[in-house]
């Protein structure tokens, strides 16, 4: 019988690595320096501030973002005392820091590129199998080639959270847009309005309840990549669940777990709170 | 900014100018890949539904040429699918056609680019959805101002000229209302006032008022027609509804199948179906509805001139054994009328028709329709002048005439 050739892909790959890090390794660099600075700036900015006041002030913006939810206020204050009080300040400011700028990064690609989607079915027939591909992806593939091409820290942490928090916000972007009523669209049309004004004005607005919950997945999903970032050297609570895990440290584990769901509460409220629904006012 | 400021023109009674805004020629619209090969296919002799199954291609209009006249209401009408929207889409080219000439105001409006697409429809052409379409994160100021925002009118201007328009349909106060809040006949004056705001030249109305109930619609529809006798907008109406197209319409055109079949006013749609299919179409309208007292009316005679004596009007009355008889001025102005027995008395005592005129007279207006003449009729034992806003008397109408008018229509149709 004869044995099935292997077919190369490993040295495939290995040969595309190579020749992208040989070629745009002054931009891997670029990249790289400039994430580390944003990351270590973000984060002194934060522990700059004392935590008393950071978490008066957190508290603050959920009271106005929920318009007046004095509950979910006060849980928020309570939460990140409880964080604090549990000294995990620091560390959860670093994962604060790394899920926003991740999803910073995320939204400012998806959300372009998902309005292109929307105007070009060309460019949605191409994007769909790699989102579909992207979405079936267990979360850790994500970590490799953040590995290979920034080696260990923070930035390919960011890098792969990127990746893996995009695609639900281009999708319910591109989805958003294509869901506007056709009579909305010809109104716009009727009315003489240009490409652009079409966009802006009609479907931009009526899309973006849509839009924000793609806003509030990419959120989501950024805040549980960071935790497993911690693999790759990424810090934060994450790293801190990871040592419990190591030292088999039941209790330190389960302190970070709880102040990860306490800012994913938090994340998540602020988010959902951002467009006012229609009808009330 | 020039070409805001909404020119009252008072046109009520004159017929509508008679020059033409739009002309349509020989339009034809085919959905599909090929549409010349439908086309082909149509033209040896197939008919549309095999021309769909062989190309999968719908001939939505085919041949279709009228126009349509400055300040005149040109209804569509016709069974679903008989093409009215594809041909209302095609004036403002939110459909491309597939063939013809359209042109607005002289202009030929398939040549143009989009830039000259967008200009004409900014300046020229409004349009008013069946299902309102407001644009609901909007309140309905920005949805009023939408056309002036496109046009990039500075805020202060536009916020002004809405609710000017708001304050026209009714609507005065509800600026800061979201959509949601409205009912369905709101919102309907929200899509008006959004159209009317841009001050375009025409309006086109597709199924406007098929989503409202059928009180608040009649009450659309005359408020429709109160707008358009102040404004003069030219409009092009598209509605299923026989009664609603009689209503509105200076013109009915009636729609089968991608062609026009018959355009004719109200009038001549009802007594004079040109085949078949307008006779079925119009078969169950309600005549009482539709005729009014013009079209009802006989001539105004006998009439007493107010300069000639009790003798003559005597005579008059003897002559056509009536015991009264109206008095009008030489340029058939209503003055009122005299009975049988003043007359008498006066001839004895040498008196003047106006020491005997009785000015307390009911009378209908040209447009009225049957089912408001009826009422008054049965109160009144004497025929019932019809008389215009300028007191000139047209006719006369009596419970005789009505019921030969409609004995002949209804006979015919
Ligand atoms: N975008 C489209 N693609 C393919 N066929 C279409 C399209 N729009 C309309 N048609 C077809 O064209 C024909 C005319 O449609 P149109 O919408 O103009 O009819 P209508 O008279 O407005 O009907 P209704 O009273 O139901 O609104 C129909 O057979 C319809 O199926
Ligand atoms: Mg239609």
């Amino acid at each position: 019988m004869m044995e099935l050739p292997k077919l190369p892909i490993g040295d495939v790959v290995e040969i595309i690595v190579d020749w992208i890090e040989m070629y745009f390794s002054w931009l891997l660099d670029a990249i790289s320096t400039g994430l580390g600075v944003l990351v270590s700036g973000f984060e002194d900015l934060l522990l700059a501030i004392p935590a008393p006041v950071l978490i008066v002030l957190i508290s603050v913006l959920v009271w106005f973002v929920t318009r007046h939810d004095l509950k979910m206020t006060i849980l928020t204050a309570l939460g990140l005392l409880l964080i604090w009080d549990l000294g995990l300040w620091e560390l959860s400011m670093l994962t604060v820091v790394l899920v926003l700028i991740s999803t910073v990064i995320a939204l400012a690609l998806s959300i372009p590129i998902g309005i292109a989607a929307a105007r070009s079915d060309t460019l949605n027939t191409i994007l769909r199998p790699f989102l579909d591909f992207m979405q079936t992806m267990p979360s850790f593939v994500y970590l490799i080639p953040a590995v290979i091409f920034f080696g260990l820290g923070s930035v390919p942490g960011i890098i792969a959270t990127v990746i893996f928090a995009m695609p639900p916000a281009l999708r319910l972007t591109t989805l958003g847009i294509r869901q506007v009523p056709v009579e909305l669209i010809e109104v716009a049309d009727a009315f003489g309005a240009t490409p652009r004004q079409k966009l802006v004005k009609v479907q931009l607005p009526v899309a973006l309840p849509t839009i924000m919950a793609g806003v509030n997945q990419c959120i989501m999903l950024a805040l549980s990549m960071t935790v497993i970032a911690s693999m790759i050297g990424a810090g934060g609570l994450g790293y801190q669940v990871l040592v419990g895990i190591q030292r088999v440290d039941i209790g330190m584990g389960f302190e970070a777990g709880l102040a990860i769901v306490i800012l994913a509460i938090i994340f998540d409220r602020i988010t959902q709170n951002l467009v006012p629904k229609y009808g009330s006012k | 900014m020039e070409g805001f400021v909404i020119v009252e023109i008072v046109c009520s009674g004159d017929p509508p100018e008679s020059e033409p805004i739009i002309r349509v020629h020989g339009l034809t619209k085919v959905f599909g890949h090929d549409p010349e090969k439908a086309l082909e296919l149509h033209r040896l002799g197939r008919s549309k539904k095999e021309v769909h199954e062989e190309t999968h291609a719908t001939i939505a209009l085919h041949n279709v040429s009228f126009e349509v006249m400055r300040g005149e209401t040109f209804v569509l009408m016709g069974l679903s699918g008989s093409g009215k929207s594809t041909l209302l889409r095609c004036i403002n080219r939110l459909i491309d056609p597939t063939k013809g000439e359209i042109e607005i105001d002289g202009e030929d409006i398939i040549s143009m680019n989009h830039e000259e697409l967008r200009l004409l429809r900014r300046k020229k052409l409004g349009m008013i959805f069946q299902n309102f379409a407001l644009l609901p994160q909007r309140n309905i100021l920005d949805n009023v101002t939408f056309g002036l925002e496109i046009m990039g009118i500075s805020k202060d201007e536009r916020n002004q000229r809405a609710e000017q328009v708001l304050e026209m349909v009714g609507l005065g106060g509800y600026g800061n209302s979201m959509p949601s809040e409205l009912s369905g006949g709101m919102k309907q004056r929200v899509g008006l006032a959004r159209a009317l705001t841009s001050d375009p030249d025409i309006l086109l109305m597709d199924e406007a008022f098929s989503a409202l109930d059928p009180l608040i619609r009649r009450d659309m529809q005359d408020e429709l027609l109160e707008l358009q006798e102040r404004l003069g907008k030219t409009i092009i109406f598209v509605t299923h509804d026989l009664d609603e197209a009689l209503k509105l319409g200076t013109r009915i055109a009636l729609m089968k199948d991608g062609a026009i079949v018959q355009i004719g006013t109200p009038e001549e749609i009802l007594t004079n179906p040109e085949n078949a299919y307008v006779e079925k179409f119009v078969a169950d309208v309600d005549l009482t509805r539709v005729l009014s007292a013009k079209d009802v009316m006989r001539r105004p005679e006998p009439v007493a001139q107010c300069t000639a004596g009790p003798r003559v009007a005597l005579h008059l009355m003897e002559e056509h054994d009536i015991s009264m008889i109206f008095v009008i001025t030489r340029h058939r102005i209503l003055r009122g009328f005299v009975t049988l027995e003043d007359t008498v008395s006066a001839v004895k005592e040498g008196k003047n028709l106006s020491d005997i005129l009785r000015t307390d007279v009911a009378t209908v207006a040209p447009d009225a329709t049957i089912t408001d003449i009826l009422s008054l009729i049965v109160q009144s034992n004497h025929p019932l002048p019809v008389v215009d806003e300028n007191g000139r008397m047209h006719g006369l109408v009596s419970r005789a005439s009505i019921l030969a008018a409609l004995a002949r229509k209804g006979g015919e149709a």
